[in-house]
Parts: C-alpha cells; sequence; structure tokens
C-alpha cells in the first residue's frame, strides 16, 4: 500500500491547474476528493507522474439554481450534496442516491465531480447523472464547454474530458415532480453495487408519462435501461411495470467479477429495475 | 465489593482506542532501515535465477537478498505440531531458493533507508521463474500422478490421522434404521486482524543481543523458535508484543519475515523494520479452514443418534506452518458435539497445496466440527420429520449426567444445555416464529423465512501439558503469572499471557483485587514482554482467562497466605486467629487488632520487624498446568430473510445464549459473543479466499474480501446460562470463540431452512445472493 513516486501540484486557479494540466500532459491526474485515486495509486494501479491537487482552487463547490437548472459544483462533497436543500428539492434523485455512496469518512471527503471524472460504471453516481440527463461542465485551454451524461462516460475509468481539461460543474435539469428512487444491490454495506438502478418517473393522469432509467455496473459504463423506458409510458399498475422492466438488460454488457456472472447481473437487472420504477411512481 | 462480576470499562481502552499507543509500526529507532518483501507472482515455479543488483544501485538502498544470500542464516520455520510419527514435513525457507510454492512466497528482500524507496526498489529485482503446475484441488492432489507441491517428498499426502471409538461404525450403520451423509466445503478465510503484521528489530551496540518488536500473539513461543530458526542464542533474544492490534489465532505464528528481520538487523548491525500493507498480508499471511468433509450420521427413526463417520481432507497449504497440521485435530474430538452416541470415526488427510498456507483462526478445527455435526442434525431431523430442536434434545447429555465421559473420550465436566436451550428458545419466540414461516410459505412469498439452531459446545482451556504429550504437540499448556506487592501499597500482575485485544489488563485487575483486596485501579499488569514477563505460554485457544486467569488467582492467593504470617507477627497473634477480608487481616474478637495487605507490603518493604525465617517479600508466582479442557457451551437460533428473487438474506433476529461458566467482567463477555458472532456470520453469508485456476489469489483487497461490518448485521440478543467449570478454581470456561463457533451452522441452517420448501437442499459458504439465486434456478428445473 505504497504509492509509487509522483510529483505534485497545487494549482490556486482553474486557469492554473488547466495550465499545470496542459504541461502534465497524459501522464497528469486531477486529485479531488482522494476517494477513488488514492486506492488506485496504493494499490499501485495507476502511475501517474504529476498528482493535481484541486482541493484549493476557489469556487468549485456548491450548489445554485439558475432558472430551471440546479448547478452543483465539481468539489461538492457526497456529504454537502445529500444535505443541500437545493439538491432535496429539484435532484431528489441525486441526493438520495449519494446517501449510498461509500461510507460516512467516504462522503466527507469524496465529491461528486471527482466520481464522476473517475468514470467507474460500478460507481452510483455516473448511472445517476444519466438518468437526469444532467450537463457536464469541463474547463480546458480554449474555454469551457458542455458535455452531455450520454456522451461524457466513454469507456471503462475512461470520461469524455480531455487530458488538459477539467470538470468544474454538473448542471441538472430540476426534475420537480417526478418521481424518484435509486435500488443499490450490493453485498455488504460497504461494498460496490453488483448492480444500481436509477429510476426516474414523471406520472401523469395514474399512469406513467415519461420514465428514466440508469444502470449502474451493467456495462463498461453506465447505461441507460432504453427499451424499458420506451416500453413504460401508459403502463398504470405492477404489472405493467414488470411487463416494462423485463428488457431493462437488454443492450446491456455486464460484467463478471466475484460478486456476479453476467447473466445474474442481467436478473438482478430486470428485478431492481420493477422494484425502482414501482418505488419512484410511488413518490412522485 | 467483588470486583469479578462487575462490568468495569476496560483500563486499556483509553489508549487503545484513541490510538496513542505504541503499534510496532509506530517503533522507531536511529538509524532505522525499512525492509520490503519480493513475493513470488506465481503459484508454483521454478526459480532460475535472482539478481538484485540492479535494486542496489537504485539511491537510499542500503541491501538486498535472494533466498540463497540469506540462506546460511536462515533455517527451516517451525512446524510445532507433528501430528503423526510419519507425517510429511517438508522444508520451509523463510526466502524461497530453488521453488516458490504459493502466490505471495517470498523470493528477495530489499532493505533502504525509507519505505517509499524499499517498496520502488522491489520493482528492480529481477527474477526469472519456469513455472510449475498448480496443485488446487484436494481430491485431485492425492491421486497417482498428480503434481506435486514438494517433488522431494513424492506425495502431497501430509498425513492420515485416524480415531475410532465405540463399536464398530460399519456395524453400527448396518442396524441403523437411518443414515444420512453429506458433504460440507469450509472455505479459506482471511483472518483480518484490525493491525496488519509488523516487525522491528533492534540490534544492541556491539554485543550481538536484539529486541524483536513484534505484532504477534506468542512473543515467548516466538523467542524460542527464533532462536531455533536464526541461531541467535536466546539468551540474546529479546521479543515485545507491544500493544497488538487483533490477531484472531493469524498471529499465533512464527512468520519467515520475523526470521527474516532479525537475520537481516544481524547483517547489517542496523535496525530493521517490515511493516506488511492489507493486500500483502492477504498473500503471506496465514489462511484459516480451508477443508471437505464427508459426514455420515446412523440413527433410529426414533431420533436417537447411533453413530457418526467423518472425513476431512485438509488443505494445508504450500508449507506447514506453526500448528498448521494440529489445527484439524483440535476439532477431531468435537464432532461428535453434545450427543450421546455409541460409535465415532473419523479420517483427517492433511494435503499440501501450492496456496498460502492455513492454520489457526478463530475456534481453530472446532468450527468445523460443530458446523459439520449441527448441519447434519438439522438434515436428520428433516429426515425423520421431527423439528430440530427436538431432535437435539432427544440426543443430548442431560444436565443430571455430568461430568459425561463423550464418545470421543473427552469428560465434559459441567453444562445445561435444557437451560441454555430452554432460555434461548424463548427469547427466541421460536414458536411464533414458525407460524410466520408457515404462513409466507403457504402465500408463496417472494421473500421466505428461514430458522436455524446451533446447540455447540467447545473446548477451551489448552492445555494439559500431557494431553499434548500425547497429541504429538511440541510445548506444554501451562500458564505463569506473579503478582507484587509494591512498598507504597499498589500491585504489578505479570501475566505470561500476550493480549491483543481481549482485555487481560482490565479482567487480570478484578481477579487480583478481590483476592487482595485492594482497589481494582491500584492493579497494574504486565504482559508481552519476554523481559518483564519472563515466563508464558501465550494467548490463543480461549485459553488465558482459563489457564491465565487461574495462574493471576492463585499467585494472589499465595501473596495473600505470605502476607498473613507477616500480619500474624506483627499482630501478635497466631495465624489461625487471623481473618481477612477486604484487604484488611484482623484478629478474631478484638477488631482493633488489624493491619491492611498494603501495610503488610510496606513492612516487608523495610524489614525491619519480619518473623525469623521468613524471606523479605510477599510478592509471588505461580505457574498452573491445568487438569483438564473446559466446554463452554450454549443455544444459538438465527432467523433470516431470503428475498427468493435477489437471492439476498438479511439476518432478521439472532439470539444467543452461551454458557460460558463464571464470567468476570460481563461487558467484556458481551464483546467477545458479538465479534464471534460477526465472524461466524461471515463465513456463512460473506467472506472467502478465492482463488483462480492459475492458483492466484483473485479476492485479494477488502473490495473482493467482504468483510461484514456493523451496518450488515442484526442487533443480536445475548444472554447466558451459567453453570461454573469444576476444572480450574474461578470456575471460568473461556468465550474468545464461542460466538464464532456457534454462528456459522445457526445462519446458513437458517437460510437452507427458508428455501427447503422451494427444493433447496444445502448451499456452500458463503451463501452468496448469486449462490442463492442458483440454488433456487436449480431446484425449480
Amino acid at each position: 500500500m505504497i504509492p509509487p513516486s509522483f510529483e505534485y501540484a497545487r494549482p490556486g486557479s482553474v486557469e492554473e491547474t488547466v495550465r499545470v494540466l496542459s504541461e502534465g500532459g497524459e501522464d497528469a491526474k486531477v486529485l479531488a476528493g482522494g476517494q477513488s485515486l488514492l486506492p488506485l495509486l496504493r494499490l499501485r494501479l495507476a502511475f501517474p507522474e504529476l498528482v493535481v491537487d484541486v482541493g484549493r482552487v476557489p469556487g468549485l463547490a456548491g450548489v445554485r439554481e439558475e432558472g430551471t437548472t440546479l448547478v452543483v459544483g465539481a468539489m461538492t462533497t457526497h456529504h454537502d450534496v445529500v444535505r443541500d436543500p437545493l439538491v432535496r428539492r429539484h435532484a431528489g434523485l441525486l441526493a438520495a442516491a449519494t446517501a449510498g455512496v461509500g461510507d460516512p469518512a467516504v462522503r466527507h471527503r469524496g465529491t461528486l465531480g471527482g466520481s464522476l471524472a473517475h468514470a467507474d460504471p460500478a460507481g452510483d453516481l455516473p448511472a445517476v447523472v444519466l438518468a437526469l440527463d444532467a450537463e457536464l461542465i469541463a474547463a480546458g485551454p480554449g474555454g469551457r464547454r458542455a458535455i452531455p451524461a450520454r456522451e461524457f462516460f466513454v469507456d471503462y475509468l475512461q470520461s469524455a474530458l480531455e487530458p488538459d481539461e477539467l470538470l468544474v460543474e454538473i448542471r441538472i435539469p430540476k426534475t420537480d415532480g417526478w418521481g424518484f428512487h435509486y435500488e443499490k444491490f450490493h453485498r455488504s454495506a460497504q461494498s460496490w453495487a453488483v448492480v444500481g438502478v436509477a429510476a426516474l418517473v414523471r406520472r401523469d393522469d395514474g399512469h406513467i408519462a415519461e420514465a428514466r432509467i440508469g444502470l449502474t455496473n451493467m456495462g463498461s459504463t453506465p447505461l441507460r435501461a432504453t427499451a424499458t423506458e420506451e416500453a413504460l409510458p401508459g403502463s398504470g399498475d405492477t404489472r405493467a411495470v414488470a411487463r416494462a422492466a423485463e428488457s431493462a438488460a437488454t443492450g446491456t454488457r455486464p460484467p463478471r467479477d466475484l460478486s456476479g456472472s453476467p447473466e445474474y447481473r442481467e436478473h438482478l437487472a430486470r428485478v431492481l429495475t420493477r422494484r425502482a420504477v414501482l418505488a419512484a411512481a410511488g413518490t412522485g | 465489593m467483588s470486583e469479578v462480576g462487575t462490568a468495569r470499562l476496560r483500563k486499556e481502552d483509553a489508549r487503545l482506542l484513541t490510538g496513542q499507543t505504541r503499534w510496532t509500526d509506530n517503533i522507531d529507532a536511529p538509524g532505522l532501515l525499512h525492509l520490503a518483501v519480493l513475493r513470488s507472482p506465481m503459484a508454483h515455479a521454478r526459480i532460475d535465477r535472482v539478481d538484485v543488483s540492479a535494486a542496489l544501485e537504485r539511491p537510499g538502498v542500503v541491501a538486498a537478498f535472494s533466498g540463497a544470500d540469506l540462506a546460511p542464516d536462515l533455517g527451516s520455520l517451525p512446524c510445532a505440531w507433528p501430528v503423526t510419527e510419519d507425517i510429511v514435513l517438508p522444508e520451509h525457507p523463510p526466502i524461497a531458493v530453488d521453488e516458490v510454492r504459493y502466490a505471495g512466497d517470498p523470493v528477495a528482500v530489499v532493505v533502504a533507508r525509507d519505505r517509499y524507496t524499499a517498496a520502488d526498489a522491489l520493482e528492480a529485482v529481477e527474477v526469472e521463474y519456469t513455472p510449475l503446475p498448480p496443485v488446487l484441488d484436494l481430491e485431485a492432489a492425492l491421486a497417482e500422478g498428480a503434481p506435486l507441491v514438494h517433488s522431494d517428498k513424492g506425495t502431497n499426502r501430509c498425513y492420515d490421522w485416524p480415531l475410532r471409538t465405540g463399536e464398530d461404525f460399519a456395524a453400527v450403520r448396518q442396524r441403523a434404521e437411518v443414515t444420512l451423509k453429506r458433504r460440507y466445503h469450509q472455505q479459506r478465510l482471511i483472518p483480518n486482524a484490525m493491525e496488519p503484521r509488523a516487525v522491528v528489530v533492534t540490534p544492541v551496540a556491539a554485543s550481538d543481543e536484539y529486541t524483536v518488536y513484534s505484532s504477534t500473539q506468542i512473543p515467548h513461543i516466538l523467542r524460542v523458535m527464533l532462536a531455533v530458526v536464526t541461531e541467535v542464542p536466546e539468551h540474546r533474544l529479546r521479543v515485545v508484543a507491544p500493544d497488538v492490534g487483533g490477531g484472531f489465532g493469524s498471529k499465533l505464528q512464527v512468520y519467515g519475515e520475523e526470521a527474516i528481520t532479525l537475520a537481516v538487523a544481524r547483517r547489517l548491525g542496523r535496525p530493521v523494520k517490515w511493516t506488511e500493507s492489507r493486500s500483502e498480508g492477504y498473500l503471506a499471511t496465514h489462511h484459516g479452514r480451508g477443508m471437505i468433509q464427508d459426514v455420515e450420521i446412523a440413527a433410529n427413526r426414533d431420533g436417537r443418534l447411533l453413530g457418526l463417520k467423518v472425513d476431512l481432507l485438509v488443505d494445508m497449504g504450500a508449507y506447514l506452518m506453526l500448528v498448521t497440521p494440529g489445527i484439524p485435530i483440535l476439532g477431531a474430538f468435537m464432532y461428535p458435539g453434545i450427543y450421546k452416541m455409541r460409535s465415532y470415526e473419523l479420517g483427517v488427510t492433511g494435503v499440501f497445496t501450492t496456496r498460502t498456507p492455513t492454520d489457526a483462526y478463530r475456534g481453530a478445527g472446532r468450527p468445523e466440527a460443530t458446523y459439520a455435526i449441527e448441519r447434519i442434525m438439522d438434515e436428520l431431523a428433516v429426515e425423520l420429520g421431527l423439528d430440530p430442536v427436538e431432535l437435539r434434545r432427544r440426543n443430548w447429555i442431560r444436565h443430571e449426567e455430568f461430568p459425561y465421559t463423550t464418545i470421543a473420550g473427552l469428560t465434559y465436566d459441567s453444562g445445561n444445555y435444557e437451560a441454555a436451550t430452554d432460555k434461548a428458545l424463548a427469547l427466541f419466540d421460536y414458536d411464533k416464529l414458525r407460524a410466520e414461516q408457515a404462513d409466507r410459505n403457504q402465500r408463496g412469498d417472494t421473500v421466505r423465512l428461514g430458522i436455524g439452531v446451533s446447540t455447540y459446545t467447545e473446548m477451551c482451556g489448552l492445555a494439559p501439558s500431557r494431553v499434548l504429550r500425547d497429541l504429538r504437540y511440541a510445548a506444554g499448556g501451562w500458564e505463569a503469572a506473579s503478582v507484587r506487592m509494591l512498598p507504597t501499597g499498589k500491585v504489578e500482575v505479570v501475566t505470561g499471557t500476550s493480549p491483543h485485544g481481549q482485555g487481560h489488563v482490565t479482567c487480570w485487575s478484578q481477579i487480583a483485587a478481590d483476592v487482595l483486596g485492594v482497589p481494582f485501579e491500584d492493579v497494574q499488569v504486565v504482559h508481552g514482554d519476554t523481559r518483564a514477563a519472563p515466563q508464558g505460554m501465550d494467548t490463543y485457544g480461549s485459553r488465558s482467562l482459563v489457564v491465565g486467569g487461574t495462574a493471576v488467582h492463585q499467585a494472589a492467593t499465595k501473596v495473600v497466605d505470605k502476607a498473613r504470617k507477616v500480619a500474624a507477627h506483627l499482630l501478635e497473634a497466631s495465624e489461625r486467629d487471623l481473618e481477612f477480608t477486604d484487604g484488611v487481616f484482623s484478629v478474631k474478637g478484638s477488631p482493633d487488632a488489624r493491619r491492611t495487605i498494603q501495610e503488610i507490603a510496606f513492612e516487608t518493604f523495610t524489614s525491619h520487624d519480619l518473623p525469623d525465617g521468613v524471606e523479605p517479600t510477599i510478592n509471588a508466582g505461580h505457574l498452573t498446568d491445568p487438569d483438564d479442557f473446559s466446554y463452554p457451551h450454549g443455544t444459538h437460533l438465527c432467523a433470516v430473510e431470503v428475498d427468493t428473487e435477489t437471492g439476498q438474506t438479511r439476518i432478521r433476529s439472532y439470539v444467543a445464549v452461551d454458557d460460558v461458566g463464571r464470567v468476570i467482567n460481563p461487558m467484556i463477555v458481551e464483546g467477545q459473543v458479538h465479534g464471534g458472532l460477526a465472524q461466524g456470520i461471515a463465513q456463512a453469508l460473506y467472506e472467502e479466499a478465492v482463488y483462480d485456476d492459475e492458483g492466484n489469489l483473485v479476492s485479494g483487497t477488502m473490495a473482493d474480501y467482504l468483510v461484514p461490518s456493523a451496518p450488515d448485521l442484526p442487533e443480536f440478543v445475548t444472554e447466558r446460562a451459567r453453570t461454573p467449570a469444576t476444572t480450574n478454581p474461578l470456575g471460568v470456561k473461556g468465550v474468545g470463540e464461542a460466538g464464532t463457533i456457534a454462528s456459522t451452522p445457526a445462519v446458513v441452517g437458517a437460510v437452507v431452512d427458508a428455501l427447503r420448501p422451494l427444493g433447496v437442499r444445502d448451499l456452500r459458504m458463503p451463501c452468496t445472493p448469486e449462490r442463492v439465486w442458483q440454488a433456487l434456478k436449480e431446484a425449480s428445473a
């Protein structure tokens, strides 16, 4: 558990961070709350030459509203996300899912931006922002650009961020009036989700009008359960939801590890999707 | 007021819980060097070449050694329990020289000025291997022509150890109305003490003397063994176990790293430290369990047991460590449990594999035995259409039958299975849960309820030295204590036990305070240093209180006897006329004529007025060798809810009623039961050391080896039944392993009970959600 040696930089602004990252190139790695990067370093699974600590960059943490959009700073800790009244009111799914990330120590250190930039498909929050149709704002040498969540997660532990880009904020369309639920299936309280399902449901006249479903750990990136989303509108009862949930694993390529085979994960995705949608439909 | 029986807060907790204490890794010394170990990445390979020269060129690297380099200074690591005369005892070099035999086997070491440099320099050591076939399957390993772990031995069979008592099992089987056969798998477990292992060796300048600090359970045994392995004479070795953060048996060991660090410190004449990382420990610290159990039980239709036959294939791993072959033997006498029967037959076969060696892990042999008998009793109850509690009741030793010599030849001195079981059933609300279970089954609920029961007993208080001789264990089972009354009336208790979290300082203080009549706060306990506490047999197998606590009690009693002589002289009375109450000697009939034991301590210190022929001390020591083992027992009941859609098991309620004899500190007993339950439940539902087909440990970090924590566990309901042990003066039985031994079969039994109506007959441990889902799928197919 001894990390390999690396250079360390602690820039004081976003601009300086981008400059340092540009100079560091492919071998630089951003350190936010350290809850994903430090274990990788200590297990010698990552060998960056330069670690860029953005912990002292001002203006990256906090939550604000911009009309119909909720803006969460990338360095906002999980703990602050969970207790933030704006997040609770306008992005309840994010608050609910974040409450189950890691343990209290992890939630006090770990950040939303760090978790997303790490792009671990087994992490809870990538599937959540995917379901929320969030936009991720990256700052780079040429200024800022918005990356839709659907394009942000490229592959296992790989995001659309360029090596010289810093994730600065997450813009989430408000989901006031939507029902939500995050169904996390894990083997012990502190272990990763074997499978997780993030469900958002908008109801109209006793029926499901629209549903968005993000899947955790069902492929090399977080995924949307598109077939189920398409089948759900019009569902008015448990049986209809169950029928729609049967296609939750369609198009997924779940991993095999000690917690589950692909077949088991596909089965779980169906069961958990049904449960998550029913729970979300009951909360709205 | 009696200290014994009081839930005193633990004296050691303020510093242990705040970290304001000395763990081995905190120890610093001027010029300290750091040692890192390069380990084999392969399960089995020939070492063709080791070249450390590039590592030596790294700045900050002071030395680097291959196995061959250090071989002249290092003998074979010891196995102290060769269980049979013809056991196969392979050489076990602390660093491999010609061949590596498990992933993690040390091949070279680097010594550097700091830990980071040492870790980095490992990458510069060049090793060439020729892969050899791994040996992983216990049955295949015994087949003709199987690849060999130790090719010079010609076999992977380490030993065969048979036991046959009572009537011939084959005959009993023939006339039995019912026989059942089951195969159980005891998966490998990784002990996971909170503090990883660490060693610091400091040479004493210019004198070939060494202090070895180690996170160990056994400083005394370690001193003897290190002297043998390294040929540093024993009188020039001092071994210290500073505060030690848990062991669970994993630090009941003489490790290669301890010998290597000593040898390197001796060569370099510099202090050297080695600290293991968690993932390194997963490979390098011994594992527990690892056994296939074939169990056959014979009974009559009315449920009366006739006989039991057990065949064990036990995974030794690559080498025999301190007591590796003896672990199944610790369980050998416990397979019949608390039940009466006429025939018992056991065969134990030890098998070498190319995996990390196994050895003691909390319960050591007894959890395996308890699991086998309790699980097959459940199956027999189903076969006979009897309630599992009723089947047990029909077969257990009745309270009035104690002392009772079991079919395995042990004499259980005391117990009250009826009392413990009745109490547990009432606390659990057994009948109500059974009714709910039937209701759920009838409704076809997707969440099923299951109930598991474990009426366990175990064997503690290791051990009468003569019994150990008969079992071919190389050491004795005694324990030592001395009690010193200081001139100011304060007390030092020196114990040969070596606590690593148990709370000996508190309990030994309570015992001494009561005997001497001094305040609890006035007692200090000294332990874990072969210079300060020179005699001891250390801490393992729930022996410390039963044997070590008894030694403290007897030594303190001797102090009072010696003080009585001085008091009688000072009070000008005959010893017969003295009373001793709450620390005060008084003359019967003359209440004003009194001296406190503290006053006697001071009078003895000055020695101005001692009777003729009395030595000027009331300090006393005592070594005790137990007459027999002690036998804690209890009844545990577990209710689980199994989600048949996901396979997830949730423990809904858990009742543990344990009879551990007389209780010194109820809070500590409670803590031991809770921790033990957590570890037993962990085996049932969570933990497994998983290897791939090449022999690599796949569950190599805590992300893949799931240790449950508080949120995963239910609120335990714990109670006690109280039948004092008759084999020691304190009436104590031991509690360190009870929870682990009892709980595993109760939990698995509950899961199987929940799924039986759906056609599931058994499940392998750990009962993971996917295994449950698979079993349900197969049952419905």
